[in-house]
C-alpha cells in the first residue's frame, strides 16, 4: 500500500521577497468550481449563502475571505476555502488545479502591470474585485486583496513560469528604485 | 565653445566621455551633442550614401547627422542619437559609417561619383544580368551604404514592457503640455504625462522667454514640482509616445538607464498606455533651407542654435551666421549677442525686416553656397545689396516651422494644409478622443501655448464630467509668427533636403520627371523620407519642391502616410522579456523534476515538456533506450506520465444529449463506470480529435482529449453549447490540471497496481474499457483500463498535489517487477505498432472515412460534422486512406514525410499515391513501421508500393497492410485473467 505525499504547485520555488514585494503561496484550501445548471443560479446561491454564509458572485468579484467565493468565468465561480455543498450546479473538485501567488507590498501593482493589460488603479480595481487576464503569455486571474496586495492565480503547470515572470517583474521594478533621477 | 556661466546646467559637475578614442570633459546635464559642441567637435558622421562629412543638424530625437554608437561586444547599441543621449561619466561614443576614420573616410569617393548616383541609379544601372542583383549589387550597394551595426552577439541586457491606464494622456511637457496637465490634474483627473526629454518644459528650457515675469525654465520646474506633488499624477521623462492605436492606446518608448552607466535595471520599457482622453502638445520641428551644399558640419537649425546656447551654455560657433525666411533668424542673433557670441551677419530672405541688435542684417538674403571640407568655413551672400562671403563656422537656418502632427496620423488621417504658417496641422478628429493643443496645432507664441493648453484641458476633463478649477493664464510673449515661403536657393551644388538618406532637390526633381509624381512613389523612388528620422526634418520641404516640380499646390501634393513608431523603438523593448524561459509559459507534469532527476531530455508538446526517453547507464543512442522501454512494455509493465491530454468535466441532466451532437458515436448508451473512444468531427466533416470519454455518473461524464487539441476542444464545446445547442442543460469545467495522471502499461500492470491501490482490482472487477474510483493510500484517485499500448494497461489518477509522489512510487515499483518509466518515443512506437492514430493522421485533411473509420459516423443520430462528412468527394475509394507499410526488405528504412508512388513510375507530382505520417523502428516485430495515406489504401492490402523520400534521399519498396501490425485482435488489451 502507498502512502502519498503531497505538493504544493510552487513548493521549492517561494516564498521570495524582493525589494519593497513579497511573493508567497497561498493555500486556498478546498476549491470548487461551480456553475448553475440552467435556471439555477438563484437557488445556489441561495444554498451557497446558508450553508457557508457567501452567495454566488456577480462577475469580476470575489466575495468573503475564508470562506470565499471567487467569479470565474461565464456562469462559472470558485468556491474557496470550505467543502462546497450539494447544488444543482456543476461541482468539480479544482482544489489541486490552480497555482496561487500572493503578492504584497509598495509596488505590487507597479509589478503586475509589467504583466498584466488590465487597469489596476485603486479607483477602478477595488478590494474585492477579480479579472481574469492575461499574465505574461499565461490566462489566469487576478484578485485585489488590498491596497497593495494581490493573489495571482495560473494553471498549476504554469507555476514556475509564473513565479518567473513574477520575479523577474520585481527585480527589474527593484532595480529601478535604486537608478539616480 | 562654452560659455562662462551660461546654460541651465552650469553648476553640473564636471563629466569624462569619449568620442571615437579621443578623452573629452562635459558636464552633468549635457546631451552627448552638448558636450561635442562644447569641445569644438563638429564632424560626428559620415552621410549614409556619399559619405559626406555631417555635423550635429537639431538639439532633440529628430536628429539625421548625429548618430552615433555606443557600447560594445553585445552591448553595442548603434544608431544612438546624440542630440537625445545624455551624458555620464565613462560614456564611449563612436562614429559610424567612415573607415578608416571620420576624417578619412575611403567610402568618400562615392561623393565624387554623384552625378552617377542620382535617386533611381539602382534600378536602372543594375538591372543586368537580372540574377547578379541580389548576390552581387546588392550585398555591394548595403555594404557601402549604411548607418551602424548591430554586434550579431546576442543581448544580454534586460528591457521591460509595462501597462498604465489614465483618464487623461498629455504627450509633451512644453507650456502647453504643463498646463493642460495642471488643469487636468487638479479637475481630479489621473493623468499621465509623458516627454521624451529628460526633463520637462519643452522650448521653456531652450528659449529665454519669461513666464509669469519668471525665467521660462523656472517656471516649467516650478510646475512640474506641483504635478509631482500630487497623487493623482504621473510624470514619465525619457518616454516617447511612439504609436497611436484603437480604443485609446498608445505605444510608449521609456530610455530607462540610457542615460547611466550600465545598471541592472532594464534598458528600456516599452509601454502601452490606455487613456480615455489625450492631450497633444508635442510642438513642433523646425526645417532647414534648401540651399546649395547647405550640409556642412557648422549648419544647423536655428533652434538648436539657441537650446545649444540657452540649455546648456554651448555657443556652437565662434562667429555666427544666421539664414532664415522667419523672426526665428533675429531672435537667434538676439540670445547670441546677449551671450557674446559675435554674429557675423543674419541673411533675411524677407524685405521688411530690422536688425532688433547689434548685428549686420542682409535683406531678401540668400546663401547661395557654402565652403569648408570637414567643416564650414565660410558662406556666400546674395542680398539686396549685392553678395559677398562671410567667414562662419556656423550657420543657424530656419525655414520656418512644421507642427508635429505624426500622432494625429497614425490612424490614417491626414494633415490639413494652414497657408499662414506654411505646414501641415493636425486635422481634427483625427484620433478619437484626442484634443491637440499648443505649437502642435500651429499656436506658435508661448503666450498662445500656455492658453491653448489650458483650453484643452478644460473641454477635455469636461467631456469626462469633471469641474475644470478656474486658471488664469501666465503672462508670456504672443508676438505673431511671420514667415515666407522660401523651400529651396538656387546655386551651384546639392541642396540637401534629407540628410540621413542623402536625398537633394535635384533626386525630387528627378522623380517627378520619371513620372513618379505621387508623394508615396517619389518617396520610395528616392528614399526620402526613410530610415530612423522618417523625414521629420525633410517632409515638407520635400513635397513642396515636388509640388513645384509638378505645378500642384502642395495640399494637392499631400503627404505620405504617417505610421509608427514616432521615433526608432528597439525590437528588444517589444520583445522585452521573451527571451529564455520568458519565451513562452512552461507547463511542467508533476513528474517535471523526477524525469529530471533520470537524465530524460524533454521535447516539447504544445507548452507542455514531455520526456522523450529514459537513458539508462551503457545506451549511447536514443533508439537503445527507446528500443528497452518499448520492450518493458510488452513484456513487464511500463509508467508514462499522460497527464497533459485534456480533461474535460461534463455534467448536467443533458450531458449525455450533448456528447452524443459533439461526437460522431454514440455516448448516451455508454453504462456507467465504462469507457468509451470517440471521435470528434468538425463542422466540414473531417476530423477534428479523438480520445476516450468515461461515464462517472448518469449525468457526469470525463472527457478526454489529445494533448495538442485541448484548448481548441474546449473552444469548441463552448461554441456548440453557446451558439447551437443552448437549450441542452450542460456545463463543462477543464480539469486538466486537477488531476496527475499516469499509464501503467504491460502484462503486469495489474500486479503493479496492486501494490499500490488500497484494495486490490481483478480482471472481473476492472475488465477492459472499466473506470471508477480507487483509493491509494487514503486518498481517492480514478483508475481507467484504457490502452494506447495495446498492452493490458490502465491509466491511474490522483488529485495533483500527490502526483510526484505517486509517481516515485510507481517507478520504483515497475523497476522491482522487471519495468520501469517510459517515454514519448516508446509510447509513439507502441500505437504504431497497434494503429493507433495521433494528430500525424488526423492533421486536419482526413475524414472519418480516410482512417477507416466510416461507420463510427452514426447514422441514427446527429452530430456536428454528419452531414458534411457524407458529401460527395468525401465517401469515394480513390481517396487516400490510412493503411500500413512494413519494408519489402526487412533492413530498409521508411521515413515520414515520404511520398508514395507505383512501384517503377516516376517519382513526380502528377504519379503521387500518398504519403507517410509516422514511422517507427518496432523492436517488437524487428523492422521499420509506418503509418500512411494511400490512394484507395483499404483495397490495396498486400500489393507494393515505392516509398520515395526526396528530402532525405530515401527509397524503400514497401508492402501495403492493416495498419494494425501488432496483436490485432486485442486479445492483450482485453487480458481477463485474474492471475
Amino acid at each position: 500500500m502507498a502512502r502519498l505525499i503531497a505538493n504544493t504547485p510552487c513548493a521549492g520555488l517561494l516564498p521570495k521577497t524582493i525589494g519593497s514585494v513579497s511573493l508567497s503561496e497561498v493555500d486556498a484550501g478546498v476549491v470548487t468550481l461551480v456553475a448553475p445548471f440552467n435556471g439555477q443560479q438563484k437557488a445556489v446561491s441561495d444554498a451557497l449563502k446558508s450553508a457557508i454564509g457567501v452567495g454566488f458572485v456577480a462577475p469580476n468579484r470575489c466575495v468573503g475571505t475564508s470562506p470565499r467565493v471567487m467569479w470565474c468565468g461565464m456562469g462559472q465561480a470558485l468556491v474557496m476555502g470550505v467543502d462546497c455543498p450539494d447544488l444543482p450546479a456543476q461541482c468539480v473538485d479544482h482544489s489541486d488545479a490552480w497555482a496561487i501567488v500572493r503578492i504584497d507590498g509598495a509596488g505590487a501593482d507597479a509589478v503586475l502591470a509589467r504583466l498584466t493589460p488590465i487597469d489596476l488603479r485603486a479607483s477602478v480595481f477595488k478590494k474585492g474585485h477579480t479579472a481574469r487576464t492575461l499574465i505574461g503569455h499565461m490566462t489566469g486571474g487576478i484578485t485585489r486583496l488590498g491596497a497593495q496586495s494581490f493573489e495571482v492565480m495560473v494553471m498549476r503547470s504554469m507555476a514556475a513560469t509564473l513565479v518567473h515572470e513574477l520575479v523577474q517583474a520585481a527585480e527589474n521594478m527593484d532595480a529601478r528604485a535604486g537608478l539616480s533621477a | 565653445m562654452r560659455i562662462a556661466g551660461k546654460g541651465l546646467n552650469a553648476g553640473g559637475a564636471p563629466v569624462s566621455f569619449s568620442f571615437d578614442g579621443t578623452i573629452y570633459e562635459g558636464r552633468e546635464g549635457d546631451t552627448l551633442a552638448a558636450a561635442l559642441l562644447a569641445n569644438d567637435v563638429r564632424l560626428v558622421g559620415r552621410s549614409f550614401k556619399y559619405h559626406r562629412p555631417r555635423g550635429i543638424l537639431t538639439a532633440g530625437s529628430e536628429e539625421p547627422n548625429a548618430l552615433v554608437t555606443l557600447g560594445t561586444h553585445a552591448a553595442q547599441d548603434p544608431n544612438i542619437r546624440a542630440t537625445t543621449q545624455e551624458l555620464y561619466d565613462g560614456l564611449a561614443a563612436r562614429s559610424q559609417n567612415a573607415w578608416p576614420s571620420l576624417k578619412r573616410d575611403a567610402m568618400a569617393v562615392n561623393d565624387l561619383m554623384s552625378p552617377f548616383l542620382s535617386a533611381g541609379f539602382y534600378y536602372k544601372t543594375f538591372m543586368w544580368p537580372k540574377s547578379f542583383w541580389e548576390k552581387v549589387y546588392e550585398p555591394i550597394i548595403r555594404r557601402a551604404a549604411g548607418l551602424g551595426a548591430i554586434s550579431g552577439v546576442t543581448n544580454e541586457d534586460t528591457y521591460e514592457k509595462a501597462f498604465a491606464h489614465c483618464d487623461v494622456l498629455v504627450i509633451g511637457a512644453g507650456p502647453a503640455g504643463l498646463m493642460a496637465a495642471l488643469v487636468a490634474a487638479q479637475a481630479g483627473a489621473d493623468v499621465i504625462l509623458a516627454d521624451e526629454d529628460s526633463r520637462m518644459g519643452g522650448r521653456l528650457l531652450a528659449e529665454t522667454y519669461s513666464v509669469d515675469g519668471r525665467e521660462g525654465a523656472d517656471w516649467a520646474a516650478d510646475i512640474v514640482a506641483r504635478l509631482m506633488a500630487m497623487d493623482n499624477v504621473r510624470l514619465m521623462t525619457r518616454t516617447t509616445i511612439t504609436g497611436a492605436y484603437d480604443q485609446g492606446t498608445f505605444g510608449a518608448l521609456e530610455r530607462v538607464t540610457h542615460h547611466t552607466a550600465a545598471t541592472q535595471a532594464p534598458r528600456e520599457c516599452f509601454w502601452r498606455i490606455v487613456a480615455k482622453r489625450s492631450i497633444l502638445c508635442a510642438g513642433a520641428l523646425e526645417r532647414p533651407i534648401a540651399f546649395p551644399n547647405n550640409d556642412r558640419p557648422g549648419i544647423m537649425t536655428a533652434g538648436a542654435v539657441r537650446a545649444y546656447l540657452n540649455r546648456w551654455g554651448v555657443a556652437p560657433g565662434k562667429s555666427v551666421t544666421i539664414f532664415a525666411n522667419n523672426d526665428d533668424a533675429h531672435r537667434t542673433a538676439v540670445d547670441l549677442v546677449e551671450a557674446g557670441v559675435k554674429v557675423a551677419g543674419v541673411i533675411d530672405s524677407r524685405a521688411d525686416v530690422q536688425a532688433l541688435g547689434d548685428y549686420p542684417i542682409f535683406t531678401n538674403g540668400k546663401v547661395v553656397g557654402t565652403k569648408g571640407r570637414l567643416g564650414l568655413e565660410s558662406i556666400t551672400v546674395q542680398h539686396s545689396g549685392g553678395t559677398r562671403d562671410i567667414r562662419t563656422d556656423c550657420l543657424a537656418m530656419s525655414g520656418g516651422w512644421n507642427p508635429t502632427v505624426h500622432l494625429t496620423c497614425h490612424m490614417n488621417g491626414r494633415p490639413t494644409w494652414n497657408d499662414d504658417i506654411l505646414s501641415f496641422v493636425p486635422t481634427d478628429g483625427a484620433i478619437p478622443d484626442m484634443t491637440v493643443a499648443g505649437a502642435a496645432r500651429g499656436v506658435f507664441s508661448t503666450h498662445g501655448c500656455l492658453e491653448d493648453g489650458i483650453a484643452a484641458a478644460r473641454a477635455v476633463v469636461d467631456t469626462l464630467g469633471l469641474d475644470a478649477v478656474a486658471v488664469d493664464t501666465p503672462s508670456a510673449d504672443d508676438s505673431a509668427y511671420r514667415i515666407e515661403p522660401l523651400w529651396q536657393v538656387e546655386g551651384k551644388g546639392r541642396k540637401w533636403l534629407d540628410f540621413q538618406n542623402d536625398v537633394h532637390v535635384k533626386d525630387i526633381k528627378l522623380a517627378a520627371q520619371e513620372n513618379f509624381r505621387s508623394v508615396e512613389h517619389m518617396k520610395r523612388y528616392t528614399t526620402q523620407g526613410m530610415a530612423t528620422d522618417q523625414g521629420k526634418n525633410s517632409n515638407v520641404a520635400a513635397l513642396a519642391v515636388l509640388a513645384d516640380a509638378t505645378g500642384r499646390g502642395i495640399p494637392e501634393t499631400g503627404t505620405t502616410t504617417f505610421r509608427p513608431p514616432y521615433a526608432p523603438v528597439s525590437i528588444a523593448a517589444m520583445g522585452a522579456g521573451a527571451q529564455g524561459h520568458g519565451f513562452a509559459p512552461e507547463r511542467h507534469m508533476t513528474s517535471h523534476q523526477a524525469t529530471l532527476d533520470r537524465g530524460a531530455p524533454m521535447i516539447e508538446a504544445g507548452l507542455w515538456y514531455r520526456p522523450s526517453y529514459f537513458p539508462k547507464q551503457g545506451e549511447t543512442t536514443w533508439l537503445e533506450s527507446c528500443n528497452r522501454e518499448v520492450g518493458m512494455v510488452r513484456n513487464t509493465v511500463g509508467i508514462c506520465d499522460v497527464s497533459t491530454l485534456g480533461k474535460i468535466d461534463i455534467q448536467g441532466p443533458d450531458a449525455a444529449a450533448f456528447l452524443d451532437f459533439v461526437y460522431c458515436n454514440t455516448f448516451s448508451t455508454l453504462k456507467e463506470y465504462r469507457v468509451r473512444y470517440g471521435l470528434m468531427l468538425r463542422e466540414d466533416g473531417h476530423v477534428m480529435d479523438d480520445g476516450t470519454t468515461a461515464r462517472l455518473g448518469a449525468n457526469h461524464y470525463v472527457m478526454t482529449t489529445t494533448t495538442a487539441a485541448a484548448g481548441q476542444v474546449m473552444k469548441h464545446l463552448d461554441w456548440v453549447s453557446q451558439a447551437l445547442r443552448p437549450d441542452l442543460d450542460v456545463r463543462f469545467a477543464s480539469v486538466t490540471e486537477q488531476w496527475a495522471q499516469f499509464a501503467v502499461a504491460g502484462p503486469k500492470s495489474r500486479d503493479l497496481l496492486n501494490t499500490v491501490l488500497d484494495a486490490d482490482i481483478d480482471g472481473e472487477s476492472w475488465p477492459f474499457m472499466a473506470c471508477g474510483d480507487v483509493s491509494i493510500g487514503g486518498i481517492v484517485g480514478r483508475l481507467f483500463r484504457i490502452s494506447f499500448s495495446g498492452e493490458h494497461a490502465y491509466e491511474v489518477s490522483v488529485p495533483a498535489r500527490f502526483g510526484a509522489s505517486l509517481f516515485r512510487q510507481l517507478c520504483a515499483q515497475a523497476e522491482a517487477m522487471g519495468g520501469g518509466v517510459y517515454g514519448m518515443e516508446a509510447l509513439n512506437v507502441l500505437r504504431i505498432e497497434k494503429g493507433f492514430i495521433t494528430h500525424s493522421e488526423i492533421h486536419g485533411r482526413v475524414s472519418a472515412f480516410d482512417i477507416g473509420f466510416g461507420r463510427m459516423v452514426s447514422q441514427k443520430k446527429d452530430c456536428i460534422g454528419n452531414a458534411a462528412s457524407q458529401r460527395p468527394g468525401l465517401l469515394e475509394a480513390e481517396r487516400e486512406q490510412l493503411v500500413g507499410f512494413k519494408p519489402v526488405d526487412k533492413a530498409e528504412k521508411l521515413t515520414a514525410g515520404a511520398h508514395l508512388f507505383v512501384e517503377g513510375a516516376d517519382a513526380v507530382r502528377l504519379n503521387d499515391q500518398g504519403y507517410v505520417t509516422s514511422v517507427c523502428h518496432s523492436p517488437t516485430l524487428g523492422h521499420d513501421l509506418a503509418l500512411g495515406f494511400l490512394r484507395d489504401g483499404a483495397n490495396r492490402h498486400g500489393e507494393t508500393v515505392m516509398m520515395v523520400d526526396h528530402l532525405r534521399g530515401v527509397k524503400t519498396l514497401c508492402e501495403v497492410c492493416h495498419p494494425v501490425f501488432f496483436d490485432p485482435d486485442n486479445t492483450r488489451a482485453k487480458e481477463t485473467s485474474n492471475g
